[in-house]
């Protein structure tokens, strides 16, 4: 019973945050894409009851918001890491052998091939197609951060770095 | 403080000017550079200069001492992180923390070059070195219009614009100018739209202004999406007030109060200092209501884009910010006369925009006297891939390729041999030796079969597969395929089949036939640009590098080393000990021995995994490339 009230209470308390950002868009449909990645931002994933929940708000049907919220590569809806990890796949970085960089990431993180986020939530991995850092071929990016000129070795000594930063983080992490 | 006149603003840029020149560091803060450790640079110069009482107060552009600025882009990214020293002109090349002591030293406090920090090429005989930047070959053939301001100011300081006369175009056009004088200028300028499709960009908003309508909108397209283009990123970052100065223009000009900068969400940096640039230049009366003592108001929002190569279309692009997918619609009608919530809607590239203050403050002819009657003005490129000078470049329409490759860029990396380059990006075409004397302008690429596109430049060396590369090509726009009409989205995924089972060995004869009326069939009949050019690079290097596609059908061969099923791990029995190391670990069970004889690769089964290759402790698993005159 106990745990009933508290899944309730992290429920209400979910569409309480996602009750804001409705209303600094001023529940306005023409606001969607915003308003999903702020509640992206907030969940790091776009929760299936609450896209049901801001269809109702902005009086679209459920499949309009699902629509939206598939045709784009931002957005998720599975649960993502803490630590996005996006190895840049665009023609430079390829033509200078992304592919390895991408295996070495994967490799260290201890990822299948078609696996893209850790057990642990706390990194997933995606390729995008450009993030215009082409000078630094092959590039990656940390959340917000760039990194370049990788090899096998410089990119798995990052993912090691980040590994270790990390240690004990998830817990952390859940307490925030 | 907005400036409510064109007299005050003109007053205060003069007082910016009047400022005695002293020594300035400017330490380059585009992404390349922040990448190799900028930052931690420009921390240590600011310590330095501290300590030593250089009288620098950082971060303010109003003092008349060597100041520090950070700035946009330098353009010669592969060399970051970049220092120049003004007003001398000096650029330091890969300044690593510990080399700030001695730029200090030796070049703020005596006035000295530290030599090992400057530009310098390495031939047989001689090494050449040049300290000034202008004096740079990959300098000294750039025309800087687009770029006047990236690397030389802060872009985050509203007084580094002006000092450069920033805005004042602005205050011209609201206050000397009709919208049709405006219209009339750009027109003789014969600007063409920079985001590749080359259309003229008065034509566009004259067909906007004639609509007559309560509302309008101004767009600026910075959604770009082709891999290997970073030439917007690097304006929006490094200069974001010129794109602001354009839009209020274009804004003046078609009738517009609002406008949408649209820009993708990969650019986080380009967000944040166009948000600032947005603020600042409300405060400053540059946007708002009644600019300039006139009736004329703008204002500007930013809409962040959540990943979707196609909408950088322009319908599809209109549909995104008003929260819809992103797909686009039949045209006409044109969003001059039926855009953004049905209103007539003008978009603009970052870098059609950045050349509007520049051409309205010097006038049509000044910019017809740069590039050719029929694309006058300058295109900047990102230069990347296997070149030697990877950056950002902006130079003069109708340079040659060779120019611009070999000697803007530098040539290729590691003096290896030129094979192709790749202009336009996903939807250009692929150009090769026989090409490199062609001039850069809209119509003789077309010719070529190739596109301006936004200015992406790839160039591949002999290491490159052309083949791999048009199915990397092909992923690429099957993947941002929208869906919505059927030759994009059943057409490329077929042609990338096809390439696929080249690359893979499988393919025939036959489906190199196929693969050529597939590729036509959705060039004519796909709805939007996507389409129409996706099979591109398909068609240019089916027709320019014929030998090596065939080369994969019928021998299994690829020259560049590079497609995984062309190659064979074979075991040397002089070196195989007999182990059993590699039958463990490969996954299909291919290889084959007994104790004391020499193990064996079932060639029909290996799937060139490389496991045993990896695996082996006496290195006898060889990689053999299949070549032609073998087997």
């Amino acid at each position: 019973m106990v745990e009933m009230d508290n899944h309730e209470l992290t429920l209400s308390r979910q569409f309480e945050k996602v009750n804001t950002i409705l209303e600094n868009y001023n529940r306005s449909a023409s606001n969607l894409i915003s308003i999903l990645q702020e509640i992206q931002a907030d969940y790091r994933y776009l929760p299936e009851e609450i896209l049901t929940y801001v269809a109702t708000a902005l009086g679209v049907s459920p499949a309009y918001v699902y629509g939206v919220a598939t045709f784009y590569a931002q957005f998720s809806l599975k649960p993502k890491g803490k630590h996005i990890i996006r190895v840049c796949d665009g023609t430079a970085c390829h033509v200078r052998g992304s592919i390895n960089v991408l295996k070495a990431v994967k490799e260290q993180l201890g990822l299948k091939e078609n696996e893209d986020t850790t057990t642990d939530l706390l990194f997933t991995v995606e390729t995008v197609a450009c993030i215009g850092a082409c000078a630094l071929a092959p590039t990656m990016m940390i959340d917000e951060e760039v990194y370049g000129m990788l090899n096998d070795e410089k990119t798995r000594e990052i993912i090691d770095g980040m590994i270790e930063k990390n240690k004990g983080g998830m817990v952390n992490a859940v307490q925030d | 403080m907005p400036y409510r006149t064109k007299e005050e603003l003109e007053t205060h840029i003069q007082q910016l000017k009047n400022q005695p020149i002293s020594t300035q560091v400017l330490v380059c803060a585009g992404l390349g550079c922040l990448a190799k450790g900028a930052e931690t640079v420009y921390q240590r110069f600011r310590e330095l200069t501290e300590i030593n009482h250089l009288q620098v107060k950082v971060n303010k552009s109003d003092d008349h001492h060597p100041s520090l600025v950070g700035t946009g882009c330098m353009g010669l990214c592969e060399s970051g992180p970049l220092v120049r020293i003004e007003p001398k002109g000096i650029l330091y090349l890969r300044v690593k923390l510990e080399d700030v002591d001695r730029i200090v030293d030796q070049t703020l406090k005596n006035g000295n070059v530290v030599e090992d920090l400057i530009y310098q090429e390495k031939t047989d005989h001689e090494v050449r070195k040049w300290p000034l930047m202008k004096d740079i070959p990959f300098y000294r053939k750039q025309i800087k219009i687009v770029l006047r301001n990236c690397g030389n100011i802060d872009p985050e300081k509203l007084d580094d614009y002006l000092k450069r006369d920033g805005y004042l175009a602005l205050a011209k056009v609201v206050t000397t100018m009709s919208p049709d004088d405006v219209i009339g200028e750009i027109l003789k300028s014969g600007l063409r739209g920079r985001g590749g499709g080359g259309f003229p960009t008065g034509r566009k908003w004259q067909f906007a202004r004639l609509a007559k309508t309560d509302k309008k909108y101004m767009i600026c397209n910075g959604d770009e999406g082709d891999p290997g283009a970073f030439m917007d990123r690097s304006v929006m970052e490094g200069d974001p007030h010129t794109v602001i100065e354009g839009m209020a223009i274009a804004g003046y000009a078609i009738g517009a109060q609002e406008g949408y900068i649209y820009v993708r969400a990969e650019y986080p940096l380009a967000v944040k200092r166009l948000k600032k640039a947005i603020l600042d230049a409300r405060d400053a009366g540059f946007l708002g209501s009644n600019l300039f003592g006139s009736s004329f108001s703008f204002d500007l929002k930013i809409k962040e884009g959540a990943g979707a190569f196609v909408c950088g279309e322009e319908t599809a692009l209109i549909a995104s910010i008003e929260g819809k997918r992103g797909m686009p619609n039949p045209r006409p009608p044109f969003p001059a006369n039926k855009g953004l919530w049905g209103y007539p809607t003008v978009i603009n590239n970052v870098e059609t925009l950045a050349n509007v203050p520049a051409i309205i403050l010097n006038g049509a002819s000044w910019f017809r006297s740069f590039g050719t009657v029929t694309s006058p003005g300058t295109k900047t490129f990102a230069l990347s891939g296997k070149i030697r000078n990877t950056g950002l470049a902006e130079v003069p329409m109708g340079i040659t390729l060779r120019e611009l490759i070999f000697d803007v860029g530098g040539g290729i990396q590691n003096d290896r041999k030129f094979k192709a380059v790749q202009i336009g990006g996903p939807s250009g075409g692929c150009l090769t030796e026989q090409h490199l004397s062609l001039t850069v302008d809209y119509d003789s690429l077309c010719a070529a079969g190739a596109i301006m596109g936004s200015g992406g430049l790839v160039t591949m060396d002999e290491e490159t597969c052309i083949v791999e590369l048009a199915r990397y090509f092909l992923h690429f726009t099957q993947n941002e395929s929208c869906g919505k009409c059927v030759p994009c989205r059943e057409g490329t995924k077929h042609m990338l089949n096809i390439l696929q089972k080249i690359v893979d060995g499988r393919a025939k004869t036959e489906d190199l036939d196929l693969l050529i009326e597939t590729a036509q069939v959705v060039r004519d009949a796909s709805l939007c640009g996507l389409g129409k050019t996706a099979p591109n690079p398909v068609l240019t290097t089916l027709r320019y590098f014929k030998d090596e596609y065939l080369d994969h059908v019928l021998n299994q061969v690829c020259v560049a080393h590079v497609c995984q099923a062309m190659k064979q791990y074979r075991i040397d029995p002089e070196k195989c000990r007999a182990c059993g190391k590699c039958a463990r670990v490969c996954p299909v069970k291919c290889i084959s021995g007994r104790p004391k004889v020499p193990y064996v690769i079932d060639q029909e089964l290996c799937i060139k995994c490389g496991s045993c290759f990896e695996t082996c402790p006496f290195d006898a698993v060889m990689v053999n490339w299949r070549s032609k005159n073998h087997e």
